[in-house]
């Protein structure tokens, strides 16, 4: 893995005041290289609880019950989890359930692994198809404010909405062999 | 082959989830989509219940949620063995989350009820209670008698880390309960329980 991976730009703290200052009280994920930093700061933080899944739709069910406990959640994952999602997003549409998640690229970007790229060039219509706005970033300067917006979308207008983080801003993945 | 089985089991599931309901009714609950949703309704209509008309497997990830942001409720996930299969990984996540105050109550009848009775992966050799042993949910048990409702009920009251029961349930036909189709109402009502608002 490259330093890319896992250095801590400053995009990925301020994901994680912003998601601090907006109340956010769960954080379900799935891991991914350019998530570590906001799940590492959220296993931390004494008031949020950061939920290891096993599949992705397990957080949109998570983030379901939050809110009906009155908290606020955001499901982390990338681009290949989004499809595993798809039929448990009729929950929010059904029920009209505020949900934000932060979704980073793969197989759009330097992709060597060419695995990637079906769910990834079918990411945004998949969301789309199931009721969610779809926003994206590329530039670190404006990470802040795009998942800032987010949260006011879904937690006080009750949508239901997508952050896509370009592969483009996480890096390349360099895989070297031993 | 996917004709009902002969099953040792006895519990009439109405009759349990009446009782299970008479005991905890401060409980907050989460039934799964099928069977277990007819039964809560047929049980009593109240605001605390979340009524589930599709997500199937989702119920016991969305009683994790309600369970961390509610530490001190009794959260109920009431659910079928078909429903619970379909989220098995949910388990491994509620045993690493460890909630103090979550119960998942399994009406097992060993089929796929709503569907033509065919016959699921606990009449072919998956133990759910073995499955949540195995994911860190060292409170696990079968019900094999009505009686045993009790049990849950302490288990309920008592907090004292995330429990699975695997009730055995008779695998016959009961008179379906249809409680509301409006999510949002459901949504809406649950959270005015906890005096929570519309968005």
């Amino acid at each position: 893995m490259s330093d890319n991976d896992t250095a801590v730009a400053g995009w990925k703290e301020s994901i994680y005041q912003v998601l601090k200052r907006g109340n956010v009280k769960q954080v379900a994920y799935v891991p991914d290289a350019g998530h570590a930093h906001v799940i590492n700061r959220s296993h931390d933080d004494p008031d949020m609880n950061a939920v290891v899944l096993t599949t992705e739709e397990e957080g949109v069910a998570l983030g379901c019950g939050a809110w009906l406990g009155g908290q606020r959640s955001v499901l982390l994952m990338q681009s290949s989890g989004v499809g595993n999602c798809v039929n448990m997003f009729s929950l929010l549409h059904s029920c009209r359930i505020p949900f934000l998640t932060l979704i980073t690229m793969r197989g759009e970007f330097a992709e060597f692994n060419a695995w990637q790229t079906p769910m990834s060039q079918a990411t945004e219509g998949v969301l789309k198809a199931m009721g969610f706005r779809v926003v994206r970033v590329t530039h670190p300067d404006e990470v802040e404010e795009v998942v800032d917006a987010a949260l006011d979308s879904a937690f006080v207008a009750g949508e239901q909405i997508a952050v896509l983080i370009s592969q483009r801003l996480i890096g390349r993945k360099k895989w070297i062999k031993d | 082959m996917n004709q009902p089985t002969a099953s040792a089991a006895n519990i009439d599931r109405r009759e349990f989830v009446a009782q299970l309901m008479k005991h905890c009714p401060n409980a907050l609950v989460i039934p799964g989509l099928g069977s277990s949703n007819y039964d809560l309704f047929a049980a009593g209509d109240r605001p605390e219940n979340f009524y589930m008309w599709g997500a199937m497997g989702g119920a016991a990830s969305i009683g994790l949620g309600l369970a961390l942001a509610q530490p001190s409720r009794e959260v109920i996930v009431l659910t079928g063995d078909g429903e619970m299969l379909m989220g098995m990984g949910s388990l491994a996540t509620i045993g690493a989350a460890q909630p103090k105050n979550l119960t998942i109550v399994i009406l097992d009848n060993g089929h796929f009820g709503e569907t033509g009775m065919q016959r699921s992966h606990t009449s072919l050799g998956t133990d759910l209670v073995s499955v949540a042993k195995g994911c860190n949910i060292t409170h696990a048990s079968h019900l094999t008698e009505l009686e045993q409702v009790s049990d849950v009920a302490r288990a309920v009251s008592a907090k004292s880390g995330p429990t699975v029961f695997q009730v055995k349930v008779k695998a016959d036909d009961v008179p379906r309960a249809l409680p509301t189709r409006d999510g949002v109402f459901v949504k809406n009502r649950f959270r005015a329980a906890l005096g929570f608002e519309p968005v």
